[in-house]
């Protein structure tokens, strides 16, 4: 591949990646989650077709318009979903679309037959009967079916996302066994995995993505997994961060919560003040989004007790809370924070128009003035539909809309997702330029240095509790001890607190890459 | 505090380009109409080629008359579908007017104008009860309001079995029938009358909070409902609206056509086909409510014009599907196109 570049909707997600496996190479390829590496093996599979770049198979340039195209130029690719139909045997789901025939009849004899032979090949140890239904079979048998269809096609080139992800220990091994077997015949694989050790045992090489663009390549044995970890996260890149806050400085208390839960947090205390900013660090399904609606009144707390200038309020509706002062700049922007097909004017206003009539005409807005406060860069003017501006202009309008509420608190989950690292600076300082206004921040990240470097204060979430608070300036390994409760993360390696980070990065995706 | 969060950069801002030369400025507004009104336009050179009274003030006046009742359902319509929802029992609603009258008033004028207000009353129920089954107990508005059109024509035929009684008086039918003297264009019809009034109406309500709430909330409900509107409000006003339409569109046929359990039969589906034909994109979230009106002034003259060429008018519902299908494919073409 070479020069792979991809747009989606005016957003670069690939800037011209090159890359290039053997026959029999294992080329390994990692990243923090949006580097783009499902991105560039989808347009490998022909799921995507590049802005610009090319594909060369054994010397031949491709062009793939659909996942078929790029089946028959010989390149499978084994997703974490498998693309398997449950309710068909093995044999039918290897040969699907391309059953043996005698006349017009499916020659099943014969097509259980080769499924037997190609499964016996590279998976003696592992015997599947090729009448078994694939609903029957284990995750890693499934998998193993999915290999079969990729050698019964004659594939030349085989992509694997992240196959160990949900294998047991035993099952590894004898993934990776085959994963040696295909090697030896000539295949080459691409294989995406988070977990190091794995891509040590089996890779030659490997390509190192982040943020779209490639990082590099280096040879598997001229490279320590500390090595490959500071090309992964690349620190240095955004070692930025706007000044911290006065401490002097900081405001009354603006948000008290006492012992409040909902079906997933309990034990919920929680102070935000004034011109601070309030960091909150957890993994995965630790309840920090649900802070975040729970306060919002999106899922509203069922118990405890919210207080706003020391006066009790009861938040049951976004409405509530945005009349309350509050906004909330949510995860996903394009499904929670933007009418994607309405134009930047429409979107600022958007939450100023569901103000009460009397608030409302308070607070007259000027549509250019507050995209000119978040520094809006827009090519098509303020009618143009925010559909087509970049993921950075679109959390600034998303900013702006709540800019135009004049609000009190401001809820930030995930400000930074899916941004490129310019335009993140930018966003980061809008963060730091409200608290210095005085509003008070609560800002979720799963970035650990973004969370250090823009927090007043941080507090900790594990299993839907507040685990922890800590002051600013933390260490990782003091967050990530709070969110796993681990006692010895002291004594891990470097390669090990990398893996934790990688599941905290992993853990808003939600799995997606 | 202040809108200025950061600080203002110096100098233009960001937003806005360079000025485009002025060809491109003529070809771009030429561009920015949208096709319905090209459509439109062409039609009614071609029937007036063919049937040169329509290029005068009284056949074009006739015309407009004609399509004035569509025209007003079709913004009618825009406003549910722009919201992200279907109304299709404005065709029984309709019925349900025309009967309803010529049976309460029978004849005396004098009954007119409670009848009116009285279907006014049943136009509002009948909105707010889609409107509320639609988003309070989350049952589709595909099938709540199917549901409502079987509902209201059984109610028509258990009412009427089948054969509507009374008439309407007079002054009901001028409505729909007569107009202002006008010296130079002979006669104002009222319904071109109360078309344009909805149409600067509509046109209005669409600047207004409500009808931007109403783009934002078909577009993505779950941001706009993240965002303080009040999603269920706003659809069921919609609904509400576009019932209120159905009341003003059948007390305007009322006046031209017979008393009859038929008379809004399929009138549903000529306000949304009239609705996608004017650019308004089912599923919600875009479309101007001019443009939805244009499209009903364009299937009327589409209809007339097949009957000048000798089409019957059986053929219409077969012309209308094809339309709904042509115009829906157009638009998602470019909807990805764009993306």
């Amino acid at each position: 591949m070479r020069g792979i570049k991809k747009d989606f909707l005016g957003v670069h997600v690939l800037h011209g990646i090159d890359l290039e496996c053997a026959a029999g190479e294992v080329h390994a390829i990692v990243g923090e989650n949006g580097a783009g590496k499902s991105t560039l093996m989808k347009i490998l599979a022909g799921v995507y077709t590049p802005s610009a770049g090319e594909i060369i198979i054994d010397g031949t340039p491709q062009k793939f318009n659909h996942p078929l195209e790029a089946q028959q130029a010989g390149v499978s690719i084994i997703y974490q979903e498998f693309n398997l139909l449950p309710d068909r045997t093995v044999a039918e789901n290897v040969f699907l679309g391309r059953e043996p025939k005698k006349g017009f009849i499916v020659d099943r004899a014969k097509m259980e037959r080769d499924t037997a032979k190609l499964l016996h090949e590279f998976a003696p140890d592992d015997p599947i009967a090729p009448d078994e239904l694939v609903g029957r079979l284990s995750v890693a048998q499934q998998q193993t079916v999915e290999i079969a269809k990729a050698l019964s096609l004659d594939s030349k080139i085989l992509v694997m996302d992240e196959p160990t992800a949900s294998l047991a220990a035993h099952e590894v091994e004898r993934l990776f066994d085959r994963v040696k077997r295909l090697r030896e015949r000539g295949m080459a694989i691409l294989y995406i995995s988070h977990r190091l050790k794995e891509i040590f045992e089996l890779a030659q090489r490997i390509t190192v993505l982040k943020d779209g663009n490639k990082v590099k390549t280096v040879n598997a044995d001229e490279v320590t997994s500390a090595e490959l970890v500071k090309l992964m996260v690349g620190r240095e890149l955004d070692q930025y961060f706007p000044p911290r806050g006065d401490p002097s400085k900081r405001g009354d208390v603006k948000l008290r919560v006492r012992g409040g839960a909902t079906e997933v947090l309990s034990n919920i205390d929680l102070d935000i003040h004034a011109g601070e900013i309030l960091g909150v660090a957890g993994l995965q399904g630790s309840g920090r989004t649900e802070l975040a609606r729970a306060i919002f009144g999106a899922d509203p707390f069922l118990e405890g007790t919210v207080e706003i200038d020391g006066k009790p309020v009861k938040i049951n509706s976004p409405k509530q809370a945005i009349a309350h002062g509050i906004g909330f700049v949510s995860e996903d922007r394009k499904t929670e924070g933007l009418t994607l097909a309405q134009s930047i004017r429409d979107n600022v206003a958007l939450a100023w128009r569901g103000l009460a009539r009397g608030r409302r005409s308070q607070l007259s807005i000027n549509v250019k003035d507050l995209c000119q406060a978040v520094e809006l860069r827009s090519r098509g003017g303020l009618g143009q539909e925010v559909r087509y501006l970049s993921g950075g202009n679109q959390q600034k309008v998303v900013i702006a809309k709540w800019l135009a509420t004049e609000p009190q608190l401001v809820i930030f989950d995930e400000p930074t997702r899916g941004i490129d690292v310019g335009a993140k600076a930018g966003i980061h300082d809008l963060i730091r330029g409200l608290a210095n206004e005085g509003v008070a921040v609560l800002m979720i990240s799963s970035e650990l240095p973004e969370v250090i470097g823009m927090s007043d204060r941080i507090i900790v979430m594990r299993n839907g509790q507040i685990a922890g608070e800590l002051p600013a300036g933390p260490t990782e390994a003091e967050i990530m001890f709070l969110a796993t409760g681990e006692e010895d993360i002291e004594a891990k390696t470097e390669a090990d607190l990398a893996k934790i980070q990688e599941e905290l990065s992993s853990a808003g995706e939600g799995g997606k890459s | 505090m202040s809108t200025s969060a950061a600080p203002v950069p110096e100098g233009p801002s960001g937003v806005g380009e360079g000025a485009p030369s002025a060809l491109q400025r003529v070809f771009g507004a030429l561009r920015a109409i949208p096709v319905v009104w090209y459509l439109t336009i062409v039609l009614w050179v071609w029937i007036a080629a063919i049937n040169p009274l329509f290029a005068e003030p009284s056949g074009f006046l006739a015309y407009l008359k004609q399509a004035a009742p569509l025209a007003i359902l079709a913004a009618g319509a825009f406003f549910v579908l722009a919201s992200g929802e279907f109304d299709l029992s404005v065709g029984s609603l309709v019925t349900v007017c025309v009967v309803v009258a010529a049976a309460i008033s029978d004849g005396d004028p004098s009954k007119t104008w409670p009848v009116i207000a009285l279907l006014f009353v049943i136009g509002l129920i009948v909105g707010l009860i889609n409107g509320v089954v639609t988003t309070i107990f989350r049952v589709p508005s595909f099938i709540t309001t199917l549901a409502m059109l079987l509902i209201l024509d059984g109610a028509v035929w258990l009412y009427t079995s089948g054969s509507p009684k009374g008439a309407l008086a007079d002054n009901f039918r001028e409505i729909g029938r007569m107009g202002i003297e006008v010296p130079v264009i002979d006669q104002l019809p009222y319904s071109v009358i109360i078309l344009v009034a909805i149409g600067a109406f509509s046109a209005w309500l669409m600047r207004r909070h409500f009808g931007r709430q109403v783009l934002a909330v078909g577009d993505n409900d779950r941001a706009a409902a993240l965002s303080g509107i009040n999603v269920t409000r706003v659809r069921i006003t919609a609904f509400v609206l576009s019932a209120l339409s159905a009341v003003i569109a059948g007390i305007l046929l009322g006046g031209f056509a017979g008393v009859t359990a038929q008379v809004g039969q399929g009138l549903e589906f000529e306000a949304i086909t009239a609705a996608v034909l004017g650019g308004t994109v089912l599923g919600g979230g875009r479309g101007s409510v001019i443009n939805a009106m244009a499209g009903a002034l364009a299937l009327t003259a589409l209809f007339s014009w097949l009957n000048l060429q000798g089409v019957s008018g059986a053929f219409e519902d077969a012309v209308e599907g094809v339309i709904i299908i042509a115009a829906v494919a157009v638009a998602s073409y470019r909807l990805r196109e764009g993306s």
